[in-house]
């Protein structure tokens, strides 16, 4: 472990079942950098963000965050360690029984121990970070989609974390309220001093925040580098995903007989030889 | 022939490892529930909010079919009794039937259906859209903030909720005998006062409540906490709370009365 890595993944392997996930994976991410997770629908992106948040062990290899090796805390050492981290949910995860205002309140009151006046003073001042300090009233079936990231955006980063991870920031954004967020990551994350992970398969949305990328496909890192190294890279598989084409090294089709031989041609033709 | 004997066996072969596995994951729920209720007792304030949403919000439920179980008690109890000549033992009559079972019991069904079903639905659909996840992220234990306050919650509001249920019982069979049919009100009240024991009467009624309070509040939260995180998932959670609770109701009643009758047959 070096210090100046905060999150180092060796060589893991996981798997749900018997069906393997991730096999052999390893990644580094250095303090105060914002890293991007990306890859295709189910490559084990978002698995890898609960692996670091402890929430899963791995089969095989270790995690360690800021020295720790995640798996081996106990629960207590678990949860001190999560008081330091923080995760932006795919769909917010808002509490919808509480309002944006409790919503963002929820960590200060349950860890911090501090007055309601000072619990009042950060909420807003982290609400109007993300410009919805107006909107600290409402519940949270009253947000848009945007809103709700941003509100969730606010709660993650109100125990000025040192790690925030998130899950699929972009996903069913708008492009106004997707730019909003993307430069919202980059913002707090800077402000804060904190270490970001975002996971998504948003690729120029990603590509304008991140100092960073790794690239996985069938639980391997394929392809990593700055976005600049990512943009000139030849890599077939990096390059069908920056490029969004159809069919390559991840192919289009699920695994399954030849189609010849599903349809009955197969048996057909050889009929028609035969006669 | 054979072989569908043979899939049905395994069927229920099937079924019945998921069940006893199911009341294994229950009880280890339930004792996960007792270790995470400090902070809930600790914290009161988060229970007593879940009071008001188990709880008071199932007044209305109970008042009312209170009041009609009641009265249908007394037109019942009147046209029986009358019978023999002992009309004037109506008071009784109501009174025993509501606080020894039907005030336990019909108020754990209605609390079941009214309040069960909704905390299922609400840990369900909390699990469902990652509610639970993020607080467990949080380094807050979803077991402690938002199981053990709705499981202690229940077992409070159940004894309180079938002795409203009894008293409004209790005054429905007097509008009905006293009020509508003529039954001297001297007689109804006192003949109650000298038949009703408050040990063996009221408090074992008390003791059911308290215990299908903790029966119908685990089988909800775990259904809920154990639901798939789909919308099926969720409302097959919801039905499986209600009848399991109604089921658990029904058997614990009669374990119950047998344990508690003086039994000088």
């Amino acid at each position: 472990m070096t210090a100046e890595n905060l999150v180092e993944i060796d060589a893991v392997n996981f798997g749900y079942g018997r069906r393997p996930v991730l096999e052999g994976i390893s990644m580094r991410v250095p303090r105060g950098k914002v890293v991007a997770i990306m890859g295709g629908s189910g490559c084990g992106k978002t698995t890898l963000l609960r692996l670091i948040g402890g929430q899963l062990r791995p089969g095989k290899g270790a995690i360690r965050v800021d020295g720790k090796v995640v798996h081996e805390l106990d629960r207590e050492g678990l949860y001190a360690l999560r008081r330091r981290m923080s995760m932006l949910f795919q769909f917010g995860a808002l509490f919808t029984d509480m309002t944006v205002f409790d919503n963002v309140a929820f960590p200060l009151r349950e860890h911090a121990g501090i007055s309601e006046e000072m619990v009042r003073d950060l909420v807003l001042m982290k609400l109007e970070a993300v410009g919805l300090r107006g909107a600290h009233n409402l519940m949270p079936s009253e947000l848009s989609g945007g809103m709700a990231r941003r509100v969730a955006l606010a709660r993650a980063v109100v125990m000025d974390p040192m790690l925030v991870m998130y899950d699929e920031p972009f996903a069913g954004l708008d492009p106004i309220s997707m730019s909003v967020v993307g430069s919202l990551i980059r913002r707090l994350n800077d402000a804060l001093g904190a270490t970001s992970i975002i996971v998504t398969h948003d690729v120029v949305e990603s590509m304008q925040i991140v100092d960073y990328l790794y690239f996985v496909a069938e639980g391997r890192v394929v392809g990593e580098g700055t976005p600049q190294q990512i943009r000139e890279t030849q890599l077939p598989v990096v390059h069908q995903f920056v490029h969004g084409e159809t069919d390559g090294p991840v192919p289009f089709h699920y695994p399954a007989p030849s189609y010849d031989e599903d349809v009955g041609l197969a048996a057909a033709r050889a009929e028609a030889a035969h006669a | 022939m054979l072989d569908r004997a043979r899939r049905t066996l395994v069927r229920l072969g099937h079924n019945f490892i998921d069940n006893v596995w199911r009341v294994g994951a229950m009880t280890r729920f339930f004792f996960m529930l007792m270790v995470a209720s400090g902070t809930s007792l600790r914290r009161f304030r988060l229970v007593m909010r879940e009071v008001y949403f188990t709880g008071v919000l199932s007044l209305i439920i109970i008042v009312v079919s209170g009041l009609f179980v009641g009265m249908v008690l007394g037109l019942q109890g009147f046209e029986t009794l009358q019978t023999y000549g002992a009309q004037d033992s109506v008071g009784v009559l109501v009174a025993l039937s509501l606080l020894r079972e039907l005030g336990p019991v019909v108020a754990a069904l209605l609390f079941a259906s009214r309040a069960g079903s909704a905390i299922t639905a609400e840990i369900g659909l909390m699990k469902a859209t990652e509610q639970l996840t993020a607080m467990d992220m949080m380094a807050v234990s979803p077991m402690a903030r938002v199981i053990a306050p709705r499981f202690w919650a229940g077992v409070i509001s159940m004894p309180l909720l079938a002795a409203i249920f009894s008293a409004m019982g209790i005054f429905g069979g007097y509008l009905v005998a006293v009020v509508m049919i003529g039954v001297d009100n001297g007689t109804f009240w006192s003949q109650m006062q000298a038949a009703v024991d408050f040990r063996y009467d009221v408090m074992n009624g008390v003791v059911k409540s308290i215990v299908f309070g903790i029966a119908v509040t685990v089988i909800a939260t775990f259904e809920g906490f154990d639901a798939p995180p789909t919308a099926e998932g969720v409302s097959g959670a919801t039905t499986r709370t209600v009848v399991s609770s109604s089921l658990a109701i029904l058997s614990l009643d009669l374990v119950l009365t047998a344990l508690m009758l003086r039994g000088d047959y």
